[in-house]
This record gives C-alpha cells, structure tokens and sequence, in this order.
C-alpha cells in the first residue's frame, strides 16, 4: 500500500496550472495580492502555445484610428460570437484590454509603432478598426516573454515539466493539485486554498489542428471530475486559414495578419470568392465589389471591409464549401495571395515568420507565389463555466482563465481576442483568488485517499503485462473527432461518435505504456488520453443537442441561426454516477444598455445616439 | 515513400548509447515528424521535447548529423537519399533521457539579469518610442530560446565555463534591455564582474546557428563589449574620474543622448 507521507508535497496559498499567457498574468497577480504562489506547467517555461498566436491583441486604444473605443470593440465581439458571448464578460475584456496592453509595455514589451510613436495597432478580422496591438507576426512570442521576464521577478515558484493529473477536494471545495515531474515520473501534491486553471483547449483530439501535444484539455477534464460546470463545448473554432501541405505540417497556423495586410482568397479557377458568401448580419458593413476592397486598403476610410476579413467561422465555411464544390487547390485548399497585393518587401517585413514557415516547411515563397491554406481546429470558445468578474468556477476555490474557461467568445472567437482574453482575465482571476482566499475560515485538506487513488490511475498503465497502445489509441480519436464532429455536423454522425468514443474510453482502461516512469512520452500520452476522451464525449454530446448552426457549430440538419435557441446555454457536468449530465439552461438576459450597443447600428453608436450612457 | 535509416541516442545521465530505427519516410516530412514515427511505431518512450513544430517555441532542438538544429525545421530532403541520419542530445547540457537536456541552467542566468525599470510615462500617460528606435531592441526580442546558441559557444561547451559565462542567448537579452529606448537601469558593471562579457572570443558560432538569424555577435555581443570598454576601459574617463571625480557614464549618455 502506498504511504502518502512519501509523496513530496509543497505548501503554497494557490496553485496556478498552465503557464501561457492566462497561467501567467495570473501568477503575477496572485503574488502582486500577496499571495504564496506556484505555477506548473507540462513544458518548459516561455514555450506554451501563446507563442504561436501571431496576428496580435485587440484592445481599442484608438491609437490608428481614432474613432475606435470600448464600445465598438464590444460590439464587434458580440456580434463575432453571434450573441452567445456572457454580456459581463465582453463588457470587462472591451473595457480592459487597453490597460492590460499598456501594463505589458510597463513590463518591457516592445510592441511595433505609429509615426506618432504609439503603439502600432493592425486590422483584424471582424474588427472595425485597427485594434490589433502586435509586434511583426509574433506577438504571442513578446506577450509570453514580457509575462516571463517579468514574472520571474515576482516571487512566483515555477514548476517546469510538470503535469496535473487531479484536482483534490475537502469537501465541496478545492484543496490542491495532483501532479508528477516528467522528468523522473515521481508524484507530487500542491497542497493550496485555491487553483487557478489555465490549461487551454482541445485541439489535440482533431487530427488537423495548430495546436501542439499539450492540448489535450486537461483542465475541461480536471474540473468536469471535480463536479464544475462546463459550457457551450460546441463550439470549437476552425481557423480557416492553417496550412495543408505537406502532410506532415498540415493544420499549422496561418496568421489572419495575411488577410489583415490584404492578402486574398482565390479558388483554382482564380476567383475571389468570398464575395459570394457575405451574410446578412455583415453585409452593410462589408465591401462587395472588389473596386471597393481595394480601396479600403489603399486606406480609404469610407470603404468597406474586404469579405476576407469576415469572422473566421464564416471564412472556415467558405473555404470548406469552395473545396466541397471541387474548386479547390491541389493539396485540398484554396489559394491565399499576398504576392500580387503587395511588395515583397512589405510582406517580408509584416509577416517574417509565415515567410520563413512557408519558405523552409513547404518551399514555398509567399512573395512570388500563393499559399495553400484550408481549416484547421484552432480554439475551443466553450470550456469551464466561470463567473465574469472573478473567474471563480461552480466549485469553490476553483478558477479558471484563458481558453479553458468559458463565455467571453460566444459561439465564434474574434481573431486577436485572445491575448487580450488571456491578460484580462488571467489578471481577474488573480484578483478573484485572493478575495475568496481572504474570506476562508479554515485551510482545505485532501484525504490521503484521493491522493493514492490517483497515484493508483496513473501508474496502472505502466504497471499493466499489456495493452493498448496510447499512440494508436489517440490515433483512433482522430479518426472519430475527423469523421463525427466536424466543421459541419449532423445528427446521425454525432451519435455515431458518441458511441464510439463510448469503446474507445472502455479501450483506454486498458492502455499500456511499456518502459519506466522517467520521461516517458508513451505514459505521458495514456495519461493525457483520459483528459481528451472527456473533452470530445463533452463537445460531442453538447454538439448533439444544440439544433442550430451558430458560429463555429454548423448543423447540417438545422440551418442558419435559430431565435430560440441563442436564449440557452448548454451545460455539462458530472452526474451523481460519474457520467455527463447534459442540460439546456436558460442564458441570462443582458443588460438593456448593454445590448443596445451590441444591437445598434454602427453609425448611431458612433454619433452616440446609442450608449452614451453606459 | 522510402525507408531510412536513423540513428538515435538512447539513454541517461548514466550513459547511453545510439539504437538504429529503420523508418518510412514521406515526403515533406522534417526529422521531427520521423522520430514521432518512431516513437509511435517502435518506441514508445523515446523522450523529445516538443512544442509547436513551427520553428516558433525553441523547445526540439537537438544534434542532427552532429549539428545543432530545430527537428521540427529540419526537413529530410536535404540530407543524401541513402545518408543515414545521426540524432543525438545538445551536447552543452546534461542529458535527462534521450533526446531531452536539463537546460534549467538557462533559466537561472536570466534570472541574474536585473528587469527592465522604464522611465515615468510622459504627461498624457503614454510611453512614445519611434519604430527605428525599438528596432535594435526587437531584434533581439525574436529569439525563441532554444538554445542552440548556448549548445555551440566554446566557451560553455568546450571549457565547461557555466560558471564564468552567460553566454549568447543572455548576452543579447541584457543587449535588449540596454538598447531598450525606455530602460533606465544600468547592467554594464554587471555585464563586465558578473556575466564574463570578456570570454567571448567573437568566433560568431552562436550567430550560425540562430534559427532566428538574429546578428547574435555584431549587433548584440560587440555593441555590449564596446560598451564595457568606453566604461571602464577609456584612458580619458578613466584619468578625468581620478583627477576630478567625474562619475562613470550613464546609460543615456552612452547611448548618445535622449530626451
């Protein structure tokens, strides 16, 4: 019998879990409130998936264009998330995104510049106006590294190549982290009064995704088996432009920045076609000739917006009909074209690493020739439901920020709201933290029982004679997620997938990783199997009961948005015999001021006739 | 599709050595993309470290045909068709398993290096910089640490010098905050007693290397050298700090003098 007391266990006031830019930002907050704080993290630090965003984040400082402020930007993420978005949540990051931009300068950002010597800010799609602060196209790179160099100073305990395997509770509420070094494989419990979340989405149960192996959903796992509520799973957006050859590169993200610095789609017979896929609810606001496209990139401020810079769910869309319709490109894209549309010096020096990455992974010179780019699954908008002011979850002392928490997206993430998501929100949830930590009357305590009953979990797998292999197992999700629960879905497809996904979770009681617990890839990949059968049954079954097509969720068998059901949420959580309990719950209703911004046309909110209240 | 032949260092700080994989190829395939095939096909628990396979995270780097580079950016058509492909650990670092180095020592260097301390915002709030001005500092801003910089520097690979030496990787970052336009923190006495600006001997292996290609030696590492020497190096400051007790230059002044 394992004795608990031989497990290494550290002390601390909260546990924050992922270290990207949300896992980040938090720390610095929890500390900067005092607190004792510690951070793991399955990589090494500076190398979570924030360093892939590229375009940049959108916060309305009116640096470029002057007519841009928080309403707008609140707005433009309503409507982007197609009114699913939680009101409070778009209110707080439109508001707040500013400062939090600022604060990163304050901390040694170094974002690219106006002639006034402000910072530079880019168009985006579904924004309005210049909105995205970035540095070339890696602006992820700077957000993490100015959070890092920064946080580093700050008192924070960083745990690198550690993974959390299980939330531990005293009761209702959260008590610490279960968690092993990878390095050596040995176990160890953070014991803390609360636990911030900050994991990420799912990306890795898609065959074709831009995320890397740490997306496995971790943190949409831990809360679901500690009773949390998840929400709107259904929505897992498809970046329209990912790469799609060669094989092995397939899915790596192309920035929008392409399109932002007028980059265009063609299809194989040469035609711009998005112009013929602009929808309603977007086409006052965009151009629909290509006489007038081009001006607006000549700066012509009374032009509309090229139909290329429509929200990525609809772009996605495009793109898979174009391909479906046999007018696809070669390898099963469509063509993105910045060659023609500006010099190549421009390009070279707006966006140096998609240069590189087509130039060294597909030969490729984006300066003399088109890309070839198609949808790749790029970020899940649902995710664990938490309250918009404090981050905190329907568990107490448990947080969530960042991709993995759920609301401010709606159905369908603005390009460039998530790095400002990620400092907004890591920030509140620091603060949340500290004020639940404050009210506590006693510290939490796990039962030694949870602990060796986790420890139990994940050694068996390394303990079994034999058994699956994780690599073909994960192999088989693909197959299922691909096949089921697509860009566009349909009934009897999603209920094939769920029953499989129902053989492959009894398969995975069966994994085998062969070799000791040393850095072992083999059992690192079985453990994170558990994490994504949980997260893909969930985005399944939510998928399966909204009857609509909303977003980045696109029915077959229920066309076009439906009145009805942009009233609900779909909630998920752990039933009393461990299976998903699904439920189709009431969304709040938004503040009248507040939906009268979301509803009113631009021109009436830019004269203030509408909101100038608020 | 064509078989070929890898071979790849297995093992631990024990001691190791290489096993050979005979392995699919397909096109448009980069050594990482083969040792995940291998990992999934033959061997399990064959340790990488990975992250975006984009060249954007520095987290694969390893010694590949005995130089150091990016698997994910190391694609398989430019070794010979029949070239059997050697894989081991950088060789600077010690090894934890496989492919996978401790390269915590990376980290405790810049944590020496003192934050960025920016001067107060000006009276509207905001901080200006022009874009030329933020270009020498950007530069440097690129690198995604993933340390092939620091896996190649003699110093700290062939004279062992981790203790004498920051090497490349945080010779540019102080480069970055020194060239900062709005830093007003002084790292030069720092850069000389502590972090062994003297012991590059400016061979520029670091600047080959950088998958980044970032001007590691002659835009980063001369610039802070020349800086050590105006500062403490220079007969006529030296003589005018004796005879008058004139105080050693400030950052500002050295960088030619700002508003």
């Amino acid at each position: 019998m394992l004795d608990v007391s031989e497990i290494q266990t550290i002390d601390t006031d909260v546990m924050v879990v992922g270290a990207g830019g949300a896992g980040l930002r938090a720390a610095i907050e929890c500390s900067a409130q005092g607190l004792k704080t510690g951070v793991i993290s399955k990589s090494l630090l500076g190398k979570a998936h924030t360093v892939m965003a590229e375009g940049g984040m959108a916060a309305a400082m009116g640096n470029v264009d002057k007519r841009d402020n928080w309403k707008v930007h609140f707005r433009d993420t309503m409507r982007g998330g197609k009114f699913l978005n939680v009101w409070r949540m778009a209110e707080l990051h439109a508001r707040q995104a500013p400062d939090r931009v600022r604060e990163l300068e304050e901390w040694g950002a170094v974002f690219d510049r106006t002639k006034e010597g402000l910072i530079s800010q880019r168009n985006f799609g579904g924004h309005r106006y210049p909105r995205l602060a970035h540095v070339g196209d890696r602006t992820g790179l700077e957000l993490i590294r100015s959070l890092q160099d920064h946080g580093i100073h700050q008192g924070i305990d960083f745990h690198m190549e550690c993974a959390a395997l299980e939330l531990l509770k005293d009761g209702d509420r959260v008590a610490g982290v279960l968690a092993y070094w990878r390095e050596t494989g040995r176990f160890v419990v953070f014991k803390s009064k609360a636990v911030i979340l900050c994991t990420g989405g799912g990306g890795k149960a898609w065959p074709v995704t831009s995320n890397s192996w740490e997306y496995t959903g971790d943190g949409i796992a831990m809360a679901f088996d500690a009773g949390a509520e998840l929400m709107d799973l259904e929505f897992t957006q498809f970046h329209p432009t990912g790469m799609v050859w060669p094989l092995s590169v397939r899915g790596i993200l192309v920035t929008e920045g392409v399109r932002g610095d007028g980059g265009i789609l063609k299809n194989n017979k040469g035609e711009r076609f998005m112009f013929n896929y602009i929808s309603e609810r977007f086409a006052p606001e965009t151009a629909d000739t290509e006489a007038e496209a081009q001006r607006w990139l000549e700066g012509d401020k009374n032009a509309r917006r090229p139909p290329e810079l429509l929200t990525r769910d609809e772009v996605a869309r495009a793109i898979t009909a174009e391909v479906k319709a046999g007018r696809g490109s070669p390898h099963g894209g469509v063509f993105l074209d910045i060659a023609s549309r500006r010099p190549a010096e421009f390009i070279k020096s707006r966006l140096p690493s998609m240069y590189h990455q087509f130039k060294e992974l597909a030969e490729v010179d984006i300066t003399k020739d088109p890309m070839e780019v198609g949808p790749t699954l790029h970020y899940f908008m649902g995710g664990i439901r938490v309250d918009a002011d404090s981050q905190e979850t329907t568990v107490p002392g448990l947080f969530a920020a960042g991709e993995c928490a759920a609301g401010l997206h709606g159905a369908n993430r603005l390009g460039g709201n998530s790095l400002s998501d990620l400092i907004v929100f890591g920030r509140l949830a620091g603060v949340g933290a500290a004020k639940y930590i404050e009210g506590l009357e006693s510290s939490p305590k796990a039962s030694d029982e949870q602990i060796t009953g986790g420890v139990r979990r994940a050694t068996e797998i390394l303990n079994r004679e034999k058994g699956a292999n994780p690599y073909v197992l994960h192999g088989k999700l693909h197959e299922v997620m691909a096949k089921g629960v697509g860009i566009v879905r349909k009934q009897e497809e999603l209920e094939t997938a769920i029953e499989e996904l129902e053989e492959l979770k009894t398969e995975a009681k069966t994994l085998k990783a062969p070799g000791a617990s040393q850095y072992n890839p083999g059992w690192h990949e079985a453990l994170a199997m558990r994490s994504l059968l949980i997260t893909s049954e969930a985005v399944t079954r939510a998928a399966l009961m909204r009857e609509e097509s909303r977003g980045a969720h696109t029915r077959l068998d229920f066309p076009g948005e439906s009145a009805e059901w942009v009233k609900y949420n779909v909630i998920i959580k752990r039933g009393a015999d461990g299976a998903m309990e699904i439920e189709k719950r009431a969304k709040p209703e938004g503040p009248a001021a507040l939906v009268a911004i979301a509803n009113a046309k631009i021109e009436d909110l830019e004269a203030g006739k509408v909101g100038a209240d608020v | 599709m064509a078989k070929r032949s890898f071979r790849v260092w297995r093992g631990d700080a024990k001691g190791g050595e290489f096993e050979t994989f005979e392995v699919e190829v397909d096109s448009g395939m980069v050594v990482l993309d083969v040792l995940h095939r291998i990992q999934e096909r033959n061997a399990n628990d064959l340790a990488i470290r990975w992250n975006c396979k984009a060249g954007k995270c520095g987290s694969c780097s390893m010694e590949i045909n005995g130089k150091p580079r990016l698997s994910c950016m190391t694609r398989m058509n430019i070794f010979e068709e029949h070239e059997t492909i050697t894989v081991q650990p950088l060789k600077t670092f010690p090894v934890i398993k496989d492919l996978v180095t401790d390269v915590s020592w990376n980290y405790r260097q810049n944590k020496r290096i003192r934050r960025f301390k920016p001067k107060a915002p000006e009276a509207d709030g905001t901080r200006r910089m022009y874009q030329e001005d933020v270009e020498r500092s950007q530069e440097f801003r690129k690198c995604i640490e993933c340390y092939l910089c620091q896996n190649v520097c003699h110093v700290l690979r062939d004279r062992d010098g981790k203790n004498d030496f920051v090497g490349p990787r945080f010779m540019i970052r102080v480069a970055s905050l020194e060239m900062h336009p709005l830093d007003t923190e002084d790292r030069i006495p720092e850069l000389r007693k502590e972090y062994g600006s003297s012991l590059c001997n400016i061979t520029r292996c670091c600047t080959e290397v950088c998958p980044e290609h970032i001007g590691i030696t002659d835009n980063g590492i001369i610039p802070m050298k020349e800086r050590v020497v105006d500062r403490y190096f220079d007969p006529i400051a030296m003589l005018g700090r004796k005879l008058f007790g004139i105080r050693k230059r400030t950052k500002s002044q050295a960088e030619g003098g700002e508003p």
